[in-house]
């Protein structure tokens, strides 16, 4: 049995990573996160310029999943960029790659911060177009029309060397019409899902609980819409999909694996099962791989598309 | 989350405000209608106000819940103007606390550092040798110190400027007690120059000590990344506050 997997000619040990927004805050969190058995490691997606935050609550656990509305802050890609290089350096000597996750206002500032953390040598950069809770602030997400999705994504493409991941928001109507435009665009990996919108109401206050009111919801309630996402895809697209959402373990992790996906990301499996989830996830998946009879993740993978 | 009977503690609850008492010119303990019995010293909560903001808060005592809040921003400054009565919403309680050793104990407590080592002081009064330090820049800042004598402690005062008690940094009242006391674990909170300066001559002493880290909180459950102290992705949050640094030869 061998869980290594390739994604976009990047060596992964195991097809488990860190999602973006999970403790990739810092070069040590990352490293952590790496020894406990990643298979890759997303850092916090960063901006063109820092990005204070929202006041808090922003991060909240419902009991079915998380909801947080952290409004992206971050220090700005020239600051990332040296946190990025140190953990590189130290992911590097474990062989665990690193995706750098990057996100902008404008199609020009994705550009730039592509350039920028592509100085820093991430193994992949995930270009987040579909942050849920920012809305009010810097317009419609691009991820929620084909042709904003694949104008970021040819820029982005433009900019840098290093293969990019275009990550895709669930809040759309047709997720395959929109993986088909930024694959059309160059997009050389996609990730789906990010965080469904969503809102908790306090109903002793009367009043949303976030501050910033709506926010992005992840953690086992999502689960079935990412499958769904995986699925409709791996049938519309031909490049490595990256399946995220409410994987906790490793029959999750299959299941994603099976409706197509090459990677699996895990974030909010942190909360439930600690910082060491995504090793124990591997450990699972490897484990039922082998008792289903397949000698390899590639073996199952886009197993569940049935024709009819 | 997928523990539902934890569920109602994982979101922000409602508390209603049931005592107040003025510690010093802009110090309020607030006395809460929650009552953790689980919970220990150097734990925290997340206190709400909503439309304000969500702050964490060293837990003064656990059954009922109490908390020290001094008014230096905009959500302190908030619950100051709270009455008997009124509410507020806490989630708790997080994070690792104070793993109580055997031996004397030596608390010391920088500025606002005093909540989780009172709460502390209480729990380890089995007839140990306990001895508070509490540091603040002038006698004004001083907190606690007839709390501390009503635990029955022998205190230390140290004052900056000179104003109360000993003129200096906390160290100044430390140093002579790790000497007479090889044996005690001390036991910290405070700004982090005071914690970083403490792990030093501790260290340097070979003296157990445990210190409690202050950092920007978010999720407060070990997700977000906020609140990373160091190199090492170490979280306030969920790996802390508390960092149990043992002796390097025993």
């Amino acid at each position: 049995m061998t869980l290594q997997s390739d994604c976009c000619g990047v060596y992964f040990p195991n097809p488990i990573v860190l999602a973006s927004g999970i403790l990739g805050t810092e070069a040590g969190l990352l490293v952590r996160v790496a020894r406990s058995g990643a298979g890759g490691v997303t850092s916090k997606s960063a901006s063109p310029r820092h990005r204070t935050r929202h006041p808090n609550p922003t991060v909240l656990d419902w009991g079915y999943g998380l909801i947080n509305a952290v409004g992206l802050a971050n220090p700005g890609v020239a600051a990332e960029a040296p946190i990025l290089r140190a953990a590189k350096a130290e992911l590097q000597r474990l062989g665990v790659p690193l995706i750098a996750s990057i996100f902008a206002e404008t199609v020009a500032g994705f550009a730039f911060a592509a350039e920028t953390v592509g100085r820093a040598a991430p193994d992949l950069i995930e270009v987040n177009i579909s942050c849920p809770n920012v809305g009010h602030e810097l317009g419609k997400p691009f991820a929620l029309e084909p042709e904003s999705a694949a104008q970021v994504t040819a820029a982005v493409k433009k900019a840098t060397e290093i293969p990019i991941i275009v990550k895709l928001s669930p809040n759309v109507t047709d997720i395959a019409e929109i993986g088909a435009a930024v694959e059309m665009a160059g997009a050389d990996a996609i990730a789906a899902i990010n965080s469904v919108a969503g809102m908790l109401i306090d109903i002793h206050a009367g009043r949303p609980i976030l501050a910033n009111l709506e926010g992005g919801i992840s953690g086992p309630a999502i689960r079935p819409l990412a499958v769904l996402a995986v699925y409709k895809l791996y049938e519309a697209v031909n490049v490595p999909i990256i399946g995220i959402g409410g994987v906790s373990t490793g029959a999750d992790a299959l299941e994603m694996i099976m409706a197509g996906a090459t990677l699996v990301g895990v974030g909010s499996a942190v909360r439930s099962r600690g910082l060491e989830a995504l090793g124990t996830i591997a450990t699972e998946l490897d484990a039922l791989l082998a008792e289903l009879g397949y000698t390899s993740p590639d073996d199952a993978r886009g197993i569940a598309h049935v024709t009819s | 989350m997928l523990h539902l009977d934890d569920k109602a503690l994982s979101l922000p609850q409602v508390a209603h405000i049931v005592r107040l008492e003025n510690e010093n010119y802009r110090t309020k303990t607030f006395t809460l209608d929650v009552h953790w019995p689980e919970a220990y010293p150097g734990q925290f909560l997340m206190a709400w106000l909503p439309g304000v903001d969500e702050k964490p808060f060293s837990l003064l005592s656990n059954d009922p819940v109490q908390i020290s809040v001094a008014a230096v921003g905009r959500f302190s400054r908030q619950m100051h103007t709270l009455s008997s009565g009124d509410t507020v919403w806490v989630r708790g309680p997080l994070g690792h606390g104070y793993q109580p050793q055997s031996g004397p104990m030596i608390g010391v407590a920088g500025g606002y550092g005093v909540s989780p080592l009172h709460f502390l002081a209480r729990r380890l009064g089995d007839g140990r040798e306990r001895h508070i330090i509490i540091g603040a820049r002038t006698a004004r800042d001083l907190l606690f110190r007839e709390k501390f004598r009503a635990a029955g402690v022998h205190l230390h005062v140290t004052t900056d400027d000179g104003s109360a008690g000993q003129h200096g940094f906390v160290t100044v009242a430390l140093l002579p007690l790790l000497e007479r006391l090889p044996t005690a674990t001390v036991y910290a909170c405070g700004p982090k120059p005071m914690l970083e300066a403490l792990r030093s001559l501790c260290q340097e002493r070979n003296i157990a000590c445990q210190l409690s880290w202050e950092s920007y909180i978010r999720c407060g459950f070990g997700v977000c990344g906020s609140c990373a102290v160091g190199k090492d992705g170490w979280l306030a949050c969920k790996d802390g506050p508390v960092e149990v640094i043992l002796p390097a030869r025993v």
